[in-house]
C-alpha cells in the first residue's frame, strides 16, 4: 500500500476500451520517472495493483460507457477527482463500439457472442461528457503520448492544456508534406480532423483516418464533394466516417447523410 | 570560349551558360560558402531541398495544376527548370514553422530564473530557381519582418547575405496569374543571377542577367560567353510564351475598393459553405507570415521552452480573446483571409500581399479559386454601407 505523499495524486480509470490510451501513458518511458516525482500516481490498475484512496487531484479517464455499471461508476468516479480529463476516441466520442449506435446492438452482440444471454450492455456506447461534466478531452486513438503529458503538465500548473484544435492539415504542412489528396488523388480526412498525430499517415503517403476525431469546425459536407469527385461513393463515404469517431456529432451526421438506413 | 573579364561582369550584364556549366555555377556557388537549396523531385512534387549537382535538379520533369489538384509530368525535353512552383515557398526557409525563440531554466538553488537565448543561426542560403513571384514573396515578407526599430531576428539573420539565383518562367501552371498581378513571370528585379532557360533543339543553355556584384561575383568563375542581339530575344520569347499561357487571371480593377465595398457580399456565404478551414491555403501562401506563440515546461517545471509555430486565420483560436473566438464562424475566417491579403494589406505593407503565384488554389483540398472568388464580388456587387 503507498502512503501519501503530499504530491497531487494521479488517478487513471478504465471504462469501455481496448487500453490503448492508458497504455500511451506507461509508454512515456523517458518521462516516467520524472512524472512520478512530481504525482502520486494513486490509482492506474494497468500498472500497479497497489491503490491510494480518493479524491483524486486529476483523473483520466479512458474509455466509453456501454453498461449500467460504468454509467454508475463514472459518477463515482467524478466526485472523487477534483480535475477529470478524458482521454482518446473512447471516452470523447464512444469509441469504434459507437458501431452500434447506428444499429441494433443486438445484431452485434448475437453475431459476437456464442452466448449472448451473457452479455448485458447498453444499447448506445457513449462518450464520458454525456454522463458527467468533463474538464478537458484529449481526442486521438489513441492518444498522443506528448499531449498527454502536455495535459498533466497543464494540471501540475493549473493552467489550460495548449492542444490546438485545427485541422491535421496544419501540422502536415509544417512538417513540410506534400498533401497526398491534391498530388495523388489519395482521399483524406485531414481537413476535417483534429491535430495532434502529427500528420503520420500522410507523412506516409496515406490519406488520414481520423482517428483524432472531428476538428473545431468541421466542414465534412465540403470535403464529402470531393471525395465523390475522387469516386467515393454512399458506400465509401458511411465506411471512412464510421470509424473509432463513428459517433462524433460532425462525422455521426456527415455518415448518416448517405447511409440509405438512416 | 569567349571569358569575358571579371569587370565587365557586373549588375545589368547579361552572359550565356550553357547547360553544361550548370554544374560548374552550382559548384562555384557552394564554393563561396553557400547552402544551396533548390528545386528537386520527392514525395510527389517539385520541392525544395539541398541540392549539389544539376541531376538532383527536376531535369525533364513537369506539373499539371489546376483547383484542388497537381500531378508531376514527364516533359518530352530536358529542361532543367520547366515546371511552376510547387506546394514548398521559401518562406520554409527563411520563416521556419517551428522555431524555438529562447529558454528559461530555474536557477540551481530553486529560485529565480536564468534565460537562455537561442543562437539565431545564419545559414548563408543560396537559393535556385526562385520565381518572379516568388522574389516578390521574399520582398513582401521582408517588409512585415525587417523595418522598424524591431526587425524580426530569427528572419534578418537568415534572410542575410542569402544569394537569390531566379529563373524566369517559361512553364506557367495552371493555377498562375503572376501577369494580374504584376509580379511576373520575368524577374524584374531582387535577384542576384537571373536565368532565362532557352531549349531549342540541339541548343541549351541559360540566359544570366546579372542583378549583383554577389552574383556577378559567383559567374566569374563558371564558363560563360557574350550574349548576342538573337539570345536576348530568344529568352524574351520564353517569357511572353509564358505571359501567353498564363492559367489564371485575377480581375484587373482595384481590389482593395472592391473587396472594402463588399463586406457583406452573399458570395462569402456562397464560399463559406465550401471553405475546409483547413488553413492549407495560409501554409502554403509564401507571403502569409502569421504565427503564435507557444510557452511549453518540463515536467518537473525546472525548463520553459518558448516556440514560434505557423499559425492561419481560420483557426479558430487565432482570434481568441477574452469572451470567445471573434472569427467564429467559416464565412469570417475567409473574408479576413482574402480582404487582408488582397486590400488591407496595400494598407499596412503598402503593396498586395498576393503574387499571383496560385499555391493556394492549386492546394486546397477542395479547389477554392481566389481569383474566382474575386470575379464573383465584382460580376454583380453589392455594396455596403460601412465594413463590419
Amino acid at each position: 500500500m503507498n502512503e501519501p505523499s503530499g504530491k497531487p495524486k494521479l488517478a487513471v480509470w478504465k471504462f469501455s476500451s481496448c487500453d490503448g490510451c492508458q497504455l500511451s501513458l506507461l509508454s512515456c518511458e523517458d518521462e516516467l520517472l520524472t512524472l512520478v516525482g512530481q504525482v502520486d500516481i494513486a490509482y492506474f490498475l494497468e500498472a500497479s495493483r497497489a491503490t491510494v484512496e480518493g479524491p483524486y487531484d486529476l483523473s483520466l479517464v479512458e474509455g466509453s460507457i456501454t453498461t449500467e455499471q460504468d454509467a454508475e461508476r463514472i459518477h463515482r468516479v467524478r466526485r472523487m477527482s477534483r480535475r477529470l480529463v478524458t482521454i482518446g476516441a473512447c471516452a470523447t466520442a464512444g469509441g469504434i463500439q459507437g458501431l452500434r449506435n447506428f444499429t441494433d446492438v443486438e445484431d452485434f452482440v448475437t453475431a459476437v457472442y456464442p452466448t449472448p444471454a451473457y452479455v448485458s450492455t447498453l444499447e448506445h456506447s457513449t462518450p464520458i461528457s454525456a454522463h458527467v461534466p468533463v474538464d478537458f478531452e484529449l481526442q486521438g486513438c489513441p492518444v498522443n503520448k506528448y499531449q498527454l503529458l502536455e495535459v498533466i503538465r497543464a494540471a501540475l500548473g493549473d493552467r489550460r492544456p495548449n492542444i490546438p484544435s485545427e485541422s491535421v492539415c496544419q501540422e502536415c504542412k509544417r512538417r513540410g508534406n506534400t498533401c497526398v489528396m491534391v498530388a495523388y488523388g489519395t482521399p483524406c480526412l485531414g481537413p476535417v480532423t483534429h491535430a495532434g498525430c502529427g500528420a503520420l499517415c500522410p507523412s506516409y503517403n496515406r490519406g488520414c483516418y481520423g482517428c483524432y476525431g472531428p476538428m473545431e469546425s468541421p466542414n465534412t459536407e465540403a470535403l464529402t464533394g470531393w471525395l465523390r469527385k475522387l469516386d467515393y461513393d454512399d458506400v465509401d463515404l458511411v465506411r471512412v466516417y464510421r470509424t473509432f469517431n463513428a459517433s462524433a456529432p460532425a462525422f455521426r451526421n456527415e455518415s448518416e447523410r448517405h447511409d440509405p438506413s438512416a | 570560349m569567349n571569358v569575358i573579364v571579371q569587370s565587365e561582369l557586373g549588375p545589368g550584364a547579361t552572359v550565356i551558360v550553357d547547360r553544361s556549366a550548370l554544374d560548374s555555377l552550382l559548384a562555384a556557388i557552394a564554393a563561396q560558402g553557400y547552402h544551396v537549396v533548390g528545386p528537386t523531385v520527392g514525395d510527389g512534387a517539385i520541392v525544395y531541398g539541398d541540392v549539389s549537382s544539376s541531376a538532383e535538379l527536376p531535369v525533364g520533369w513537369s506539373d499539371e495544376q489546376d483547383g484542388g489538384t497537381y500531378r508531376l509530368r514527364r516533359r518530352d525535353d530536358q529542361a532543367v527548370f520547366g515546371y511552376a512552383v510547387g506546394p514548398q515557398s521559401w518562406k520554409q526557409f527563411l520563416h521556419p514553422p517551428n522555431l524555438r525563440l529562447w529558454r528559461a531554466r530555474r536557477g540551481e538553488d530553486g529560485t529565480g530564473l536564468e534565460i537562455l537565448e537561442e543562437p539565431t543561426p545564419s545559414p548563408r542560403y543560396a537559393f535556385i530557381g526562385v520565381r518572379s513571384c516568388e522574389l516578390h514573396a521574399i520582398a513582401i515578407q521582408d517588409q512585415v519582418f525587417l523595418p522598424g526599430a524591431h526587425p524580426d531576428r530569427a528572419y534578418a539573420a537568415r534572410r542575410e547575405d542569402i544569394l537569390l539565383v531566379a529563373v524566369n518562367c517559361g512553364e506557367p501552371g495552371g493555377t498562375c496569374f503572376c501577369v494580374s498581378m504584376d509580379t511576373g513571370p520575368k524577374a524584374s528585379s531582387g535577384y542576384d543571377l537571373a536565368l532565362t532557360e532557352v531549349l531549342d533543339g540541339e541548343r541549351h543553355h541559360f540566359v544570366v542577367e546579372v542583378g549583383t556584384d554577389r552574383g556577378a561575383l559567383v559567374l566569374a568563375d563558371v564558363p560563360h560567353r557574350a550574349a548576342h542581339d538573337a539570345d536576348l530575344a530568344a529568352a524574351a520569347e520564353v517569357t511572353a510564351g509564358a505571359v501567353a499561357r498564363m492559367g489564371r487571371e485575377m480581375p484587373a480593377v482595384d481590389l482593395r475598393a472592391l473587396l472594402l465595398a463588399n463586406y457583406e457580399h452573399p458570395r462569402w456565404d456562397d464560399v463559406a459553405e465550401r471553405c475546409l478551414t483547413c488553413g492549407n491555403c495560409t501554409m502554403v501562401c509564401p507571403t502569409c507570415f502569421c504565427t503564435s506563440v507557444e510557452d511549453t515546461a518540463d515536467l518537473a517545471g525546472d525548463e520553459a521552452e518558448r516556440w514560434r509555430r505557423w499559425d492561419s486565420c481560420f483557426s479558430l483560436s487565432f482570434s481568441h480573446l477574452t469572451g470567445g473566438d471573434a472569427r467564429s464562424s467559416s464565412r469570417s475566417r475567409y473574408r479576413q483571409w482574402m480582404t487582408h491579403k488582397l486590400a488591407t494589406w496595400v494598407d499596412q505593407f503598402g503593396t498586395s500581399g498576393c503574387v499571383g503565384c496560385g499555391r493556394c488554389i492549386t492546394w486546397c483540398p477542395v479547389g477554392i479559386d481566389i481569383t474566382e472568388e474575386v470575379s464573383a464580388i465584382l460580376s454583380n456587387p453589392t455594396p455596403s454601407a460601412d465594413a463590419t
